[in-house]
C-alpha cells in the first residue's frame, strides 16, 4: 500500500507563548518545534499499517520553509520511505490555499491513503485534511479513532460528542487521525542514522491567494486563580458558600 | 443589507443545542448587518420537519429541509453536496455551522466545494467592510487570534456555547428539499451510530463538568464523580488522559489537549494534578473548583477555589451539600 501522510511542524505547546512585536505573530526565539500533536499519530498509523501489510511505502509530505526539514526528517527516522517539502517561507492562514499546495501534489501520486493529523495543534483549523479530499474528489473519514484496511477498503470509527460512528469506504482515500489510533514511537539510534540517508525532495509551492489574513495574536487574560479555600471534607461549606454567592453557579 | 445561512446539526432525529446557536449566529449577523433573511438548512430522515418550528422560533425566516430514509444517519458526501448546493443557489454573506465533531467535518468540505474561505471554530465575529472578523483561540487556547476573512460567502464554524441559542419568533416559510446526491450513491457509507448513553448529559454542552484524574484511585471510585455530576442535576463526567488510558473512562471523556476543548460554567477537578495538557482543555472554563491532596499541585495555580484533602473523603461530603443546595431553591 503506497501511504501519504501530511505533517506540519508546529510549536511546543508547552510553551509560554508570547507575543511578537507586530501583534500578529507568536515570538518564536527560543520556542521549541515538533511534529504537531495529531501528526505523529497519522505517522505512526501510516507505519503499522505498512509493517501489517509487510510492504508498503511511506512518503512524508509537508509545506513550508526550510525548518519543515528537521519535522521531515524526524518522520523519516520513525520509519517513513521518503520525504517532500514544499518550500514556501510564508504559509498562509487560509486551510483552502494550503489544501491545494498539497492536493496539486497528492494529485496522480497514486496513494492509496492519505493521512491527515485531525487538526493542527497550532492553528487549530481542523480543515485542511477534509479539504483536500474534496479536491481531490476522493473519499474522506475526518477524525478516524480507528481504523482498519481491507481489500481495498476502509472502516474508521470517529467520536461524537457523547456517541461515535462507524463509517466504510473505498480507497483511494484521505482519512484524518484522532488519538486513540496509535502513539508515536521514539525514533531509535539505527533510524536516525537511517534517515540521513533517506531522499528528501525540496520542491517550489505555488500558493494561491489567501482569503485569511491575521490582523492580531493577543494572550487571552491571566487566571487569577490560587485561592485554597480550606483542607478536607472541613472545607466544603465554605465553598459552597462560594459556589452560591461568589460564583453564582450553584 | 444581507441573508445568511445557518446549517442546524441534528442527530438521531432530534436538533442539537450547537444547531440552533448557528440559528441564534447567523440571526445575530442578519440584524447587525441591515436586516437581510436567515436562511437554514435541516437534513434528517422523514420527521426532521417537524423541528421547523423550534428553528423558526430561533429565528429563521425559511426553513429548508431535506428528508429521506436514507439519512437516518450523519452522511459525511451527502450533506456536504446538499448544503453547498444551498448555500450557491443563493447569496450569502456568510453561513454558519457548528464547530462540533459533524460540524468539523461538514464545513472544510463544503467550503472546497464552493472554493470560499472557512473561519473554523470561532468565538466571536462581525461584519466589517467587505470581511467578516472573527476570533479563533489557537495555540491550545493559549493565544487568541482575529481573523479578517473575505469572499462572498464567508463560512464560519462556532465554537459550541460561544453564542448562546436564543429566541426571536419569526413565521418562516418551509421549503421541501431533495438531498443534492442519492443517499445510495455515497462511497463513505455510514454503518452505525454507537450511541453512549444519550440520558448524560454531553460535555460541550454541560454547563457543569465534573472532571476525574488519577488520584480517584480506582475505577470504581468514579461513582463519586457521578454521583457529584448527579447532584448538580446539569452535569457531565469528564476524565484525564491518565484515567481514559488505562481505561478507567472512555476515550471520548477525555479533556484536553488531544481530547476535547471544554469551556463550563464550573469545572470541578478531582484528583487531577493539573498538566499542561490538561489544563488546555479546560483553562477557559468560567469558575474552577480543584479538590486535591497535594497542595503544590499544580491544578490549583489556576483554581478559582481550592480545597486540599483527599478526593476519596472531601467528594461525598460535597454531593451531600451540593444536593441539599440544590434542593433549598
Ligand atoms: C492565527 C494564525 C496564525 C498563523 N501564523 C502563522 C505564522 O506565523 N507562520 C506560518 O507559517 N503560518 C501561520 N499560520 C498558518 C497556519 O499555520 C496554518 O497552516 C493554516 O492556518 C492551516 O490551518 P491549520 O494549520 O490549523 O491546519 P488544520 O486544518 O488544523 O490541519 C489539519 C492537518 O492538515 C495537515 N497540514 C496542515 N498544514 C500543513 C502543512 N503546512 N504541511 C503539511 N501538512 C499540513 C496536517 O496533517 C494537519 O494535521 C497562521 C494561521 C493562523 C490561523
Ligand atoms: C502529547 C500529549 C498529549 C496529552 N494530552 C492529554 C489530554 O488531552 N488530556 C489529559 O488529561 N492529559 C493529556 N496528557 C497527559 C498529561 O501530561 C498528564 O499525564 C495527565 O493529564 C495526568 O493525569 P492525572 O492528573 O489524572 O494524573 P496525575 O498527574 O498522576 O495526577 C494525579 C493527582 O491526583 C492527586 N491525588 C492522588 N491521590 C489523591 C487523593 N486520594 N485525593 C486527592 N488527590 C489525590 C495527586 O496529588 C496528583 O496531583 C498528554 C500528554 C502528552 C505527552
Amino acid at each position: 500500500m503506497k501511504i501519504a501522510v501530511c505533517i506540519k511542524r508546529a510549536a511546543d505547546m508547552e510553551t509560554r507563548f508570547k507575543i511578537a512585536a507586530n501583534g500578529m505573530s507568536v515570538d518564536e526565539t527560543g520556542v521549541k518545534f515538533d511534529i504537531a500533536d495529531f501528526d505523529g499519530f497519522a505517522v505512526e498509523a501510516a507505519l503499522q499499517l505498512k509493517e501489517r501489510e509487510g510492504a508498503g511505502d511511506v512518503t512524508v509530505i509537508s509545506m513550508g520553509p526550510d525548518t519543515v526539514q528537521e519535522t521531515l526528517r524526524k518522520a523519516l527516522s520513525m520509519g517513513a520511505d521518503k520525504a517532500v517539502q514544499l518550500k514556501t517561507d510564508a504559509v498562509p492562514a487560509d486551510a483552502l490555499a494550503i489544501a491545494r499546495v498539497l492536493a496539486d501534489e497528492l494529485e496522480g501520486g497514486g496513494y492509496d491513503l492519505m493521512l491527515f493529523g485531525r487538526m493542527a495543534i497550532d492553528a487549530a483549523n481542523q480543515s485542511v485534511g477534509p479539504m483536500t479530499a474534496e479536491l481531490l474528489g476522493v473519499p474522506c473519514v475526518s477524525a478516524a479513532s480507528q481504523l482498519t484496511i481491507a481489500n481495498g477498503r476502509g472502516t474508521a470509527r470517529r467520536e461524537l460528542e457523547g456517541a461515535a460512528d462507524v463509517l466504510e469506504f473505498p480507497l483511494p482515500a484521505v482519512v484524518t487521525i484522532d488519538e486513540g489510533i496509535a502513539r508515536p514511537r521514539l525514533p531509535s539510534l539505527k533510524g536516525i542514522m537511517a534517515a540521513k540517508k533517506k531522499p528528501l525532495e525540496v520542491k517550489p509551492a505555488q500558493v494561491g491567494e489567501s482569503r485569511v489574513k491575521v490582523t492580531k495574536m493577543e494572550l487571552p487574560p491571566e487566571r487569577t486563580g490560587g485561592r485554597i479555600v480550606g483542607e478536607g471534607p472541613a472545607a466544603v461549606p465554605e465553598l459552597v458558600r462560594l459556589l452560591q454567592t461568589e460564583a453564582k453557579v450553584l | 443589507m444581507a441573508n445568511t445561512f445557518a446549517f442546524v446539526e441534528s442527530r438521531g432525529g432530534d436538533l442539537r443545542r450547537v444547531g440552533l446557536e448557528s440559528v441564534t449566529a447567523a440571526r445575530h449577523l442578519a440584524d447587525a448587518t441591515g436586516g437581510g433573511d436567515v436562511h437554514a438548512l435541516v437534513v434528517g430522515a422523514p420527521g426532521i420537519a417537524s423541528k421547523t418550528e423550534m428553528i423558526a422560533a430561533h429565528g429563521a425566516d425559511v426553513v429548508e429541509v431535506v428528508e429521506h430514509p436514507g439519512l437516518a444517519l450523519y452522511s459525511p458526501e451527502v450533506v456536504a453536496a446538499t448544503a453547498a448546493d444551498r448555500i450557491g443557489a443563493g447569496s450569502y454573506r456568510a453561513a454558519f455551522f457548528s464547530a462540533s465533531a459533524q460540524g468539523r467535518d461538514l464545513a472544510p468540505r463544503v467550503a472546497a466545494k464552493l472554493g470560499v474561505a472557512l473561519g473554523a471554530d470561532v468565538t466571536a465575529f462581525e461584519a466589517s467592510g467587505d470581511a467578516i472578523i472573527v476570533r479563533h483561540p489557537v495555540n491550545t487556547g493559549k493565544v487568541i487570534a482575529t481573523l479578517s476573512i473575505t469572499g462572498t460567502p464567508v463560512l464560519l464554524s462556532l465554537r459550541p456555547g460561544a453564542v448562546t441559542a436564543a429566541r426571536a419568533p419569526r413565521t418562516a416559510r418551509v421549503e421541501a428539499i431533495a438531498p443534492a446526491m442519492d443517499p445510495a450513491s455515497a462511497r463513505v457509507v455510514p454503518k452505525e451510530l454507537l450511541a453512549g448513553n444519550t440520558a448524560k448529559l454531553d460535555l460541550g454542552e454541560a454547563p457543569v463538568i465534573v472532571s476525574g484524574g488519577r488520584g480517584l484511585r480506582a475505577p470504581e471510585n468514579f461513582k463519586l464523580v457521578e454521583d457529584l455530576a448527579s447532584a448538580f442535576g446539569n452535569a457531565a463526567v469528564g476524565a484525564t488522559r491518565a484515567v481514559t488510558d488505562d481505561g478507567w473512562r472512555p476515550h471520548t471523556d477525555q479533556i484536553g489537549q488531544t481530547g476535547r476543548l471544554v469551556s463550563p460554567d464550573l469545572y470541578v477537578a478531582c484528583g487531577i494534578s493539573g498538566a499542561i495538557q490538561h489544563l488546555a482543555g479546560m483553562r477557559t472554563s468560567k469558575t474552577i473548583v480543584a479538590i486535591n491532596k497535594d497542595r503544590e499541585a499544580p491544578i490549583f495555580k489556576i483554581a478559582d477555589y481550592g480545597v486540599v484533602g483527599d478526593v476519596l473523603e472531601v467528594l461525598p461530603v460535597l454531593t451531600d451539600a451540593v444536593r441539599k443546595a440544590k434542593h433549598s431553591h
